[in-house]
């Protein structure tokens, strides 16, 4: 296996192809648009299919289509493009129909800005849509990670028959890392339920989001809140480091929690007795990962991206137990190890 | 001749307007499950088996034989 | 006995939830009888508008799908080509296609996608009780025009064959009408020919179809087709307005 050195958007648009993507459909926009760029040079050359859609909206509602044809399918955008797929994501979700989604995210709200950001931790773990749904939503914070994630999220995708995010951002897009790609042999499972034709075979297929039958659609939200459950119990990822004794948990997610490790190695060095705590999936949130690692924790400080939306999850995952304070910057700005540090050194005077 | 399917016609009429007989009349006797008075046919030694009744039918309620 | 006239096979065997004297299921009927007459219901998907043909799916046998409102040309993008060997066809009315899927209908217009769009233009919103459509004719009184439709106030209709014949990628942009039997012979045929067009890999083949709503209309049945000939014809005329083969070799 060979280590190369790639930019962590075209590495995920690399691994998509490896990963059996057969369609991608996208729309220009910063700063995910190395995924676009890179499959439009390589996808048809393997067999796949590159098509830059008018719009977000149709983007999304071509991936429904291939989806729902059964192949692998792929869309990627940025914050504010991802708002305009919701519509779509709804009907996929609704649809029972595998697919991945990547949010190269930058800041917001409204066009916001092209920096680095991770203030679409609500809308990718609460509400991508109306209605009752969720999606996996993994969190990579390397490029070789984002790697990785990538198999699995299509991989959970065909299992779960659902919508999978990938929530990357324009740090980790942008950045260059040595990855290696694993030696993987992709098993794409069958899809009856798709509709490419019924070859005069089967009763004809149907893929549909309407129930005008109250009962009918209570069921099948039911339906796929007990997949949900299933998820929750075996999906959920996390990375702790030094937790076993770790008073403070820092906990972060994706490209801040690199900064997070660097500031938590560093106080280790002066002798504070800090952790890192590192959701890799969102939803579902790795609560009994979190509550593991919290065994000695006096605090837990988020370290975020954004005004502190992930500081919901902790307390509901802690049960409010613990303090969980933030520290963040937003706006494109990351935050630096030197910030972080303090904010862990001023914990640490308090709770001493 | 035709055979117009009780349950399915909707009594809509369309297929009185075409009939170059003039033998198709809505027959407000007796209503369907849903609650349609329907299509039948006054006279079905006349029909020509033209079809156009079926042609412009909606709901493929009709079946023509020759 | 032989048979001269049945149900075709590429129609389910069930009531539609139509209003008595609706055209839809006579446009439905037209497209299953295209399918069994290639003999292509096996490798056909059909993608499903928002609306009152949203329900298309439980009456068409072949596979369906149904789309969001407007982006039924989005989908049979997608399934087009992620399977290029099926035939892909869309069913939708004026407000999906012409309002909220203007900008998906334009663009796989403007792509040549090699896929088969029936466009039910009944001047108005019937499924949610008959507002103004993009299609509403100048003075025609709905839900949202109760003083009829006024251009100054609430614009034009938009003529879709007219506007899709100017683009490139389109192969036949031809309108229709089912208000009488002639005019539904002449219907089939240009359905027939956008089907044969994705077939033989021509392009991108709308049909648009005028048809009645007599509950939102509140003409009767016989009425409603009256007004198809006298009001709508003379607005939308019949005809085609694009013929061409825009690929030559396959796509």
């Amino acid at each position: 296996m060979e280590k190369v050195l790639m930019k962590g958007n075209e590495a995920l648009a690399e691994a998509a192809m490896r990963a059996g993507c057969k369609c991608f459909f996208g729309y220009p926009i910063t700063p995910q648009t190395e995924i676009s760029a890179y499959l439009a040079k390589n996808m048809a050359k393997r067999g796949g299919v590159f098509l830059q859609a008018e719009s977000e909206v149709a983007a999304i509602n071509m991936v429904l289509g291939a989806a729902a044809a059964g192949v692998r399918a792929m869309t990627s955008s940025s914050s504010p493009g991802i708002s305009l797929k919701s519509e779509g994501v709804s009907y996929i979700a609704a649809s029972d129909l595998p697919c991945v989604i990547v949010n190269v995210q930058r800041g917001g709200p409204g066009l916001g800005g092209i920096q680095p950001s991770q203030s679409d931790y609500f809308q990718a773990t609460k509400a991508l849509g109306h209605g009752d749904f969720q999606m996996i939503v993994y969190a990579p914070a390397s490029v070789q990670e984002t790697i990785d994630m990538t198999y699995l999220a299509f991989d959970m995708a065909d299992k779960y028959r659902m919508p999978v995010m990938i929530l990357s951002d324009g740090l980790l897009g942008q950045m260059m890392e040595p990855v290696v790609f694993p030696n993987v042999d992709v098993q794409i499972p069958d899809k009856p339920w798709a509709c490419s034709g019924h070859q005069n075979k089967r009763p004809h297929n149907i893929i549909n989001s309407l129930y005008l039958q109250p009962d009918v659609l209570e069921r099948s939200v039911n339906e796929r809140f007990e997949r949900y459950e299933l998820i929750k119990q075996s999906c959920t990822m996390a990375e702790t480091d030094f937790c076993e004794d770790a008073e403070i948990v820092v906990a972060a997610f994706g490209a801040s929690a690199r900064v997070a490790k660097s500031a938590v190695n560093a106080v280790r060095a002066k002798g504070i007795k800090a952790g890192l705590f590192r959701p890799q999936t969102l939803f579902p949130f790795p609560v009994e990962q979190l509550n593991k690692a919290c065994g000695k924790a006096k605090v837990v400080l988020s370290v975020e991206m954004n005004k502190g939306q992930m500081v919901e999850d902790l307390r509901l995952a802690l049960n409010c137990r613990l303090p969980v304070e933030f520290f963040g910057r937003h706006g494109g700005i990351i935050p630096s190890v030197k910030e972080v540090l303090a904010q862990i050194e001023q914990i640490h005077e308090r709770i001493e | 001749m035709i055979s117009i399917d009780f349950e399915r016609c909707k009594g809509c009429a369309l297929c009185t307007s075409v009939c170059p007989k003039k033998i198709i009349e809505i027959r407000k006797t007796k209503h369907n499950s849903k609650g349609y008075y329907t299509a039948g046919c006054t006279d079905n030694e006349k029909c020509i088996s033209c079809a156009m009744c079926a042609m412009i039918c909606p709901d493929c309620a009709i079946k023509v034989e020759k | 006995m032989s048979v001269v006239f049945d149900k075709p096979h590429a129609l389910c065997d069930v009531a539609t939830h139509y209003c008595p004297g609706c055209t839809h299921g006579i446009i439905h009927r037209l497209v299953a009888e295209v399918i069994d007459e290639l003999d292509i219901e096996g490798k056909t998907v059909g993608v499903c508008p928002v609306g009152c043909s949203v329900m298309a799916y439980d009456y068409f046998n072949c596979d369906m799908i149904e789309a969001p409102h407007g982006r039924a040309p989005a989908v049979a993008t997608g399934v087009k080509r992620a399977k290029p060997e099926a035939v892909v066809f869309t069913y939708q009315g004026d407000g999906d296609l012409a309002a909220i899927g203007t900008c998906e209908t334009v663009h796989a217009a403007a792509r040549g996608e090699n896929i088969t769009i029936i466009f039910v233009n009944n001047t108005i919103y019937g499924m949610t009780g008959g507002q103004m459509a993009p299609t509403t004719i100048p003075g025609q009184i709905t839900q949202t025009t109760p003083y009829g439709r006024e251009p100054a106030v609430q614009g034009f209709p938009l003529k879709v064959c007219e506007m899709l014949a100017e683009v490139d990628g389109v192969a036949l942009a031809q309108r229709v009408s089912v208000d009488s039997v002639p005019h539904i012979r002449d219907a089939k045929n240009a359905i027939r020919k956008a089907f044969d067009n994705q077939i033989h890999k021509r392009g991108f083949s709308i049909v648009e179809v005028l048809s009645t709503c007599p509950t939102n209309w509140g003409l009767s049945p016989e009425q409603s087709m009256e007004r198809v000939r006298t009001e709508m014809i003379p607005y939308f005329p019949l005809g085609v307005f694009k013929d061409v083969a825009v690929w030559t070799e396959s796509k």
